[in-house]
C-alpha cells in the first residue's frame, strides 16, 4: 500500500501539490484524473522519489521512504512520451531492469519474451525502437515496467501521445497487464471517460489537491463535490446558481424551472446546480423549459452538442443524432429534474439523482 | 528551360569550377612537393616535369623534421583526451542540473576565446618556465585546454541537451548507478558529439602556432616551428617546406573525413 501524508511540493512560489494525503491499495488500478496542471505529473514524480516533497511523507507498506533514493525505490515508470533507451535493441530496453540487477541469462530471456508476447512485440526484439511505431515504442516502455516486477507502477498519461485508434486498443489492454500483479498501478489521465473504462479507483485532483476518491461509477453517480462532478463530465457540465423556491428553482432574470419532488423536499435557499449535457433537451421554441440562442452546435457522427446561452448562463446539451442548427436560432432547453445535482454554494453535495 | 545535350555538357561546370577554386592551391602544395627546388624557381610548370619524392624523403630521415610531426602529434592527443575527458562532466552538469549562476559561468566559459592567444603567451611562458614544465609536451596540451575545454564543454552541451531528460530518470528508476548510466546509456547517445568535440579540439591545437612554439624549445618542438625555421644560408628549401605542408594537412584530412556527417552541428555548437 502507498500513503502520501499532507504532502506538499511547491516551486519558485508556485504551488503544485497543496497538502495531500492519499492511500492507495495493491493490486488496484488507481486512475489520477484531473485537467491539465492539476498536479498529475507531479504527485507522480513525488511518488516515484523523481522529485522531494517540501512537507509531508510518502509511505510504502507502512515504511517511510521519503527521501530514499531513486535507484533503491521498488518503482517503474512509463512517461507520456516514449522513452526508452535508443542505442538499445527492443529485447535489451525490456531486459534493462533485469540486468542492472544481475539476474541471470536465462531468467531474462524468459521474462522478456513473457513480457514481448503479452504485449505482441515478439516479431521487433531485435530491432531498435526507432524504428518502431509510436504505439509499439510505448508497448516497449510498457514491457520494461511490466518485467521489473515493482510494487510501485507510474503510468503517466502512457496513450496521451497514441493516435485515437492505438490509443484504444491499448487502453483495453492495459487493465489485463496488469491485471495479477500485486503493484500498486497508478495511472494519470485528463480524460474522464478513460478513468471511468479501466480505473479500480478514480481519484480526482484540482490544483494540487484531491477533491474525491473511490470507485468510477460511484464516484460518477455521487460527486460530494462540485469540482469532481465538474472533472468527471465531458462534455462539461453545466453549473447554474439557483434560488430554490418551494419546487422551483429560479436563475438569471427571473427564468425558472420546476425541480420536482426531490427537490421540493430541501430547505428553501441559494444553491448551485450540476446538470450533466446528456439530461438537457433540445426543443423547438415555445415548448416551455428555458429560452435560449444556439451559439455553436458540433456534430461528431453520431451525437451533436448544442451550445446555447441566455444572458450570461452557457448551456451545453448533448444530443443523439445529427441536428445541426445554426448559430442564432432560438430554442427551448428543458432539463430533466431527476438528473439535477444539487451542492450548497460551498459545492458540498446536498442532493443526488437516485439511479 | 535548357537541352538536354545542353545540360549534359554544363553538368561539368558546377565541378570544375568547384575544383578549380578550392583545389588550386593545395595542388599548387602537391605539385611543388614533388619538384626539385631548380624546376621550381626557374620554370612555370602545371605538373612536375621530373617527379622526385626526395623532399619526402628529407622529411622521414631528418630527425629536426619528422620529431616536429611526433611532437605535434603527441600534445595534439593528449590535449584532445584531456579537454573531452574534462568537458563530458561539466557539459553533463551545465546540461541537467540548475546551480547559482550557471548560466553566466556557461556564458563566460567562452572569455578565453575574446582575446587573441598572444596576449596568454607571456603568463604561460612564465608559468610554466618556473614550474619546469618549459618545453615539455604536457605544457603545450594544458595550455591548449584554455581554449579547447570551453569549446567542448559548449558543443558536448548542445549535445547533451538534445537527450530527454526522462531517460536519464528512467536509467536511475531502472536501477543504474550514475557511472553505468554514463557509459552504457549516455555515452553512445552523444557519441556523435563526443566525436566532433574531439574534432574540434584537435583541429584547433593542430594549427595553433604561437603558444605551441613559445613554449617550447627543442624537445617538444611542434611541425609549424619547424616549418618558419627552415629558411637556412642557401636560401629557403621550397620544396621539402611545401612536402612538410602536404604531410601537415593529411591528419586533419583524416579526422574531417570521420566526422564529416556531423561538422554542422558542431560549427553551431551542438544546437540544433
Amino acid at each position: 500500500m502507498l500513503e502520501l501524508r499532507s504532502v506538499s511540493k511547491r516551486e519558485r512560489g508556485v504551488v503544485y501539490i497543496d497538502d495531500l494525503s492519499l492511500c492507495l491499495a495493491r493490486g488496484d488500478l488507481h486512475v489520477l484524473l484531473g485537467p491539465t496542471l492539476s498536479g498529475k505529473t507531479s504527485l507522480m514524480r513525488l511518488m516515484a522519489g523523481l522529485d522531494l516533497p517540501d512537507s509531508g511523507t510518502l509511505h510504502m507498506d507502512g515504511e517511510d521512504v521519503t527521501g530514499l533514493s531513486v535507484r533503491r525505490r521498488d518503482c517503474a515508470v512509463v512517461y507520456q512520451q516514449f522513452v526508452n533507451y535508443p542505442s538499445l535493441s527492443v529485447y535489451e530496453n525490456i531486459a534493462s531492469p533485469l540486468r542492472v540487477r544481475g539476474a541471470r541469462n536465462a531468467e531474462i530471456d524468459q521474462e522478456v519474451e513473457q513480457a514481448a508476447e503479452l504485449l505482441g512485440l515478439r516479431p521487433y526484439l531485435s530491432r531498435r525502437p526507432a524504428d518502431l511505431s509510436g504505439g509499439q515504442q510505448q508497448r516497449v516502455a510498457l514491457a520494461r515496467a511490466l518485467v521489473k516486477k515493482a510494487s510501485l507502477v507510474l503510468l503517466d498519461e502512457p496513450l496521451a501521445n497514441l493516435d485515437y485508434k492505438l490509443r484504444e486498443e491499448l487502453r483495453a489492454e492495459l487493465p489485463k497487464i496488469f491485471k495479477g500483479s500485486d503493484a500498486v498501478v497508478v495511472y494519470t489521465t485528463s480524460a474522464p471517460e478513460e478513468a471511468m473504462l479501466i480505473g479500480d479507483t478514480v481519484t480526482c485532483l484540482h490544483e494540487g489537491q484531491v477533491t474525491n476518491s473511490g470507485k468510477p461509477r460511484a464516484l460518477y453517480n455521487r460527486p460530494a463535490k462540485l469540482i469532481t462532478a465538474q472533472i468527471l463530465s465531458d462534455p462539461p457540465l453545466n453549473v447554474l446558481r439557483v434560488r430554490k423556491n418551494g419546487a422551483d428553482l429560479e436563475f438569471a432574470d427571473n427564468e425558472r424551472v420546476s425541480g420536482g419532488e426531490r427537490i421540493a423536499s430541501l430547505a428553501d435557499g441559494a444553491y448551485k446546480i450540476g446538470l450533466r449535457a446528456h439530461h438537457l433537451d433540445v426543443r423547438k421554441p415555445g415548448e416551455g423549459g428555458i429560452q435560449a440562442e444556439v451559439k455553436i452546435t458540433e456534430v461528431t457522427g453520431s451525437e451533436t452538442i448544442v451550445h446555447a446561452e441566455l444572458g450570461s448562463v452557457r448551456w451545453t446539451a448533448l444530443l443523439h443524432g445529427v441536428t445541426p442548427m445554426d448559430a442564432g436560432t432560438r430554442v427551448s432547453l428543458i432539463p430533466d429534474p431527476a438528473k439535477l445535482f444539487v451542492f450548497d454554494m460551498d459545492g458540498a453535495l446536498v442532493s443526488a439523482p437516485t439511479e | 528551360m535548357t537541352q538536354p545535350g545542353t545540360t549534359s555538357r554544363l553538368k561539368y561546370l558546377t565541378p570544375a569550377l568547384y575544383i578549380l577554386f578550392l583545389l588550386t592551391p593545395i595542388y599548387w602544395l602537391l605539385t611543388m612537393s614533388l619538384k626539385t627546388n631548380q624546376e621550381i624557381l626557374s620554370t612555370f610548370s602545371l605538373w612536375p616535369v621530373n617527379p622526385t619524392f626526395e623532399n619526402y624523403m628529407v622529411i622521414f630521415t631528418d630527425a629536426a623534421w619528422y620529431s616536429g610531426y611526433i611532437n605535434s602529434m603527441i600534445y595534439v592527443s593528449m590535449n584532445t583526451v584531456i579537454s573531452v575527458l574534462a568537458a563530458l562532466p561539466a557539459a553533463y552538469a551545465f546540461s541537467r542540473y540548475r546551480f547559482l549562476g550557471d548560466k553566466h559561468i556557461f556564458f563566460w566559459l567562452l572569455t578565453n576565446r575574446m582575446a587573441p592567444p598572444a596576449v596568454f603567451a607571456l603568463p604561460f611562458f612564465q608559468l610554466y618556465s618556473s614550474v619546469g614544465l618549459f618545453d615539455t609536451h604536457i605544457a603545450v596540451a594544458l595550455a591548449h585546454c584554455l581554449f579547447n575545454i570551453p569549446l567542448a564543454i559548449w558543443i558536448l552541451e548542445g549535445f547533451m541537451s538534445g537527450v530527454p531528460r526522462e531517460i536519464d530518470e528512467t536509467a536511475y528508476i531502472d536501477g543504474y548507478s550514475f557511472p553505468r548510466f554514463f557509459t552504457k546509456i549516455f555515452l553512445p547517445l552523444i557519441a556523435s558529439g563526443v566525436g566532433v568535440a574531439a574534432f574540434f579540439c584537435f583541429m584547433f591545437s593542430w594549427v595553433e602556432l604561437l603558444i605551441a612554439r613559445t613554449l617550447t624549445s627543442v624537445a617538444a618542438k611542434p611541425i609549424a616551428a619547424v616549418m618558419t625555421r627552415t629558411v637556412s644560408a642557401s636560401g629557403l628549401d621550397w620544396g621539402v617546406l611545401a612536402a612538410a605542408g602536404v604531410l601537415t594537412i593529411i591528419p586533419g584530412a583524416l579526422v574531417i573525413w570521420f566526422v564529416r556527417h556531423h561538422i554542422a552541428r558542431g560549427f553551431a555548437l551542438g544546437r540544433v
